[in-house]
């Protein structure tokens, strides 16, 4: 939790001193995505040593399903009460 | 979407190096996958701290704009934890938590399996995944049955990025600004939200 804090503090002041470097942070993106495939590739890893996780893909896989589904329906239904009360009219003069 | 299905490749050749090759030869320890998150949330702060076009949109939009990430959260753990008694296997907390990655897959998973061990940590990485397939699938149904800010609380985290084309096409482009602005601060509070539920 406070390692968290930690470096997202620590890098938005880094990109808040480079933010008018364009060509540094044109990397960012790029950089981002290479550590979001290491860490996915680590933990497929890791889940393909473990048997527990293979064995029972499909229940786990349906447990998954049932979690966003409602998750889905929860966050459309409050945002349906958001909408109709400060949303309704809002036209093309927002950009 | 195509980003997406390069990182589902990543780990899935990931699972089937680690089911076929002797530990022995690779030393992937707990450690590079712990350096590798700290380096992605540092990143993650660079972005932030570079494009501080968040706070305009507050100022432009003003305060109800609050109420779209507002929505998100009380809504997902809400429907996350009425569908938690389903499951013998899964505590509540551990479904609030799953929930709270908001579609935000690779950040989520990799923190609950740190924590809570790799089972549950497959069940928030295929859900968060789903959470992302069933916005970009279902958006036009969204907007039809639960008005144009559904697409936006269904893509969660990912309606900055991943789901913000298809998100502008079905609620059209003057509620572009609000997804960017809710996604970006949905995917800030995910590691917080994540942590505090376990």
């Amino acid at each position: 939790m406070n390692t968290v804090l930690l470096f997202l503090i620590l890098g938005s002041l880094v990109g808040y001193i480079i933010r008018e470097k364009k060509s540094l942070l044109k990397h960012l993106d790029k950089l981002t995505f290479w550590s979001v495939l290491a860490l996915l590739f680590l933990l497929g890893f890791s889940v393909g040593r473990n048997p527990t996780i293979i064995q029972n893909i499909h229940k786990l896989g349906f447990q998954a399903l049932i979690l966003s589904v409602a998750a889905v329906i929860g966050s459309a239904i409050f945002s349906f009460i958001v909408y109709k009360l400060f949303f309704k009219d809002i036209k093309a003069d927002e950009k | 979407m195509k980003s997406s299905i390069i990182i589902v490749i990543f780990f899935v050749l990931g699972i089937f190096l680690g089911y076929f090759i002797d530990e022995s030869v690779f030393i992937f320890n707990d450690n590079l996958s712990t350096y590798a998150l700290h380096f992605l949330l540092f990143l993650i702060g660079i972005s932030i701290g570079a494009d501080l076009k968040v706070f305009k949109i507050i100022k432009k939009l003003h305060y109800k704009i609050l109420f779209v990430p507002l929505a998100v959260i009380v809504g997902t753990l809400l429907g996350v934890a009425a569908v938690s008694i389903l499951f013998e296997d899964i505590t509540l907390n551990e479904c609030l938590a799953i929930g709270s990655g908001f579609g935000y897959y690779s950040l989520s998973s990799i923190y609950i399996s740190k924590i809570s061990g790799e089972v549950l940590g497959v069940v928030a990485l295929l859900s968060n995944i789903i959470r992302e397939v069933i916005t970009l699938i279902a958006a036009p149904l969204l907007v039809r049955y639960f008005g144009k800010l559904a697409p936006i609380a269904s893509g969660g985290a990912t309606s900055m990025d991943t789901t913000l084309p298809i998100i502008t096409r079905y609620s059209g482009k003057e509620f572009a600004v609000i997804s960017v602005f809710s996604g970006t601060v949905l995917t800030i509070i995910v590691p917080f939200m994540v942590t505090m539920f376990l």
